[in-house]
């Protein structure tokens, strides 16, 4: 039966303040019933306040074959890192 | 005369006499416990009839999301008949606590409804099963919330939150598979039909549950099916279901005349225990 139904994405805020995060996939025919489902697969042991799902097949992702020129021209730019300059003692939180 | 053995003597007769017809101002001490023993049974009972059907379903249901949801409901109802059997065990003071009066009784002794025993059938019929009886006990524990006897209400409270998603939950199933499939559609007709004659039951009142009614400690049950007929005719409808007429109702569980399945459900769910009395996790 499970075939049939289409597959969600589940994304979970586990504390207020936090971004919703992936945390795996579900069947269910709807949207109301993939966010029971995912209710009672992925927050049954407190993990969160929130739950996101969305159609697996609605993701847009990047071309695994591209990876080479979509993410390898950041390897050579460490001077994007922010860690060119002293932190004054003063500054406690960064 | 042995002194285990207590004898009601004349003094204590004439005695008796004057407690009944006493005088208007004096207020009768009255011992709710042997009735809020029963009551608690019968709460406790129902949850942890239904919680072990469900674990049936554990490994068998028709997805792996359904079988997590199914064994979700039935373990917060597990945890219900805990509490529910434990407070029992305290009130009735004989040294039996919620393992034992869970483990250690016998058919005739569960109270109970007939809803809750009756088999899982295919998924609609455990779905149908699973609607009505947590549409009533939602309303059935929003009213015990208020209970004077404060642990029933402690319970009810942590409780009603529960209910609330299986209510929620089982009526999205009614409606999809009423409004689904001709299939699904005629599974479900026939699992409502399966439990149309226990729903009665359920709001019954005896003289038990009026006296505790009448002091604040049960709900008067006959309150509760306004609303839970409101509920299940909103559910239907949207289902595209037709509303079947209630036929004369099959009562008695909470007086343990139980159907044959409870017999069968007690000895999976007794058998380990009253083999090995002394087994611990």
């Amino acid at each position: 039966m499970s075939h049939d139904w289409p597959l969600w994405e589940v994304f979970i805020r586990s504390r207020g303040g936090l971004g919703h995060k992936h945390v795996g996939s579900v069947h269910a025919p709807d949207s109301e019933l993939a966010v029971r489902h995912a209710r009672d697969i992925y927050t049954r042991r407190l993990e969160g306040i929130s739950i996101w799902v969305m159609r697996s097949s609605d993701i847009v992702a990047s071309d695994p074959e591209q990876a080479g020129p979509m993410f390898e021209p950041a390897e050579s730019k460490v001077y994007r890192h922010p860690t060119f300059y002293d932190i004054p003692e003063i500054v406690k939180h960064i | 005369m042995s002194p285990s053995l207590p004898t009601i003597q004349p003094e204590d007769e004439a005695r008796a006499d004057q407690v009944r017809g006493g005088s208007y101002h004096a207020p009768e001490a009255v011992d709710w416990h042997p009735a809020l023993f029963d009551y608690l049974l019968r709460l406790g009972d129902e949850s942890l009839i239904l919680g072990q059907r469900l674990t049936e379903w554990c490994g068998h249901a028709p997805t792996l999301e359904i079988d997590l949801s199914l064994a979700n409901i039935g373990l917060d109802l597990i945890g219900q008949a805990t509490l529910f059997l434990n407070l029992a065990g305290e009130v009735e003071n004989a040294g039996r606590d919620g393992d034992k009066l869970a483990f250690h009784r016998d058919v005739l002794a569960f109270r109970n409804c007939l809803l809750v025993e009756q088999p899982n059938g295919d998924f609609a019929q455990t779905i149908a099963r699973q609607f009505l009886f947590s549409t009533y006990q939602l309303a059935l524990f929003e009213g015990l919330v208020a209970s004077s006897e404060p642990r029933v209400a402690e319970i009810a409270a942590k409780a009603v939150k529960e209910v609330q998603y299986h209510a929620e939950l089982s009526a999205d199933w009614v409606i999809r598979l009423g409004d689904g499939t001709d299939e699904s559609r005629r599974r479900m007709i026939e699992g409502l039909d399966w439990f149309w004659r226990f729903v009665d039951e359920m709001f019954e009142m005896d003289a038990l549950e009026q006296e505790l009614a009448a002091a604040g400690i049960a709900v008067d049950r006959t309150r509760l099916r306004r609303d839970f007929d409101v509920r299940v005719q909103q559910v239907l409808r949207e289902a595209t279901l037709p509303l079947p007429e209630y036929p004369r109702a099959i009562t008695g569980g909470r007086t343990g005349h139980h159907s044959e399945h409870l017999g069968h459900l007690l000895a999976t769910m007794q058998f380990l225990p009253r083999t090995y009395p002394d087994a611990v996790w």
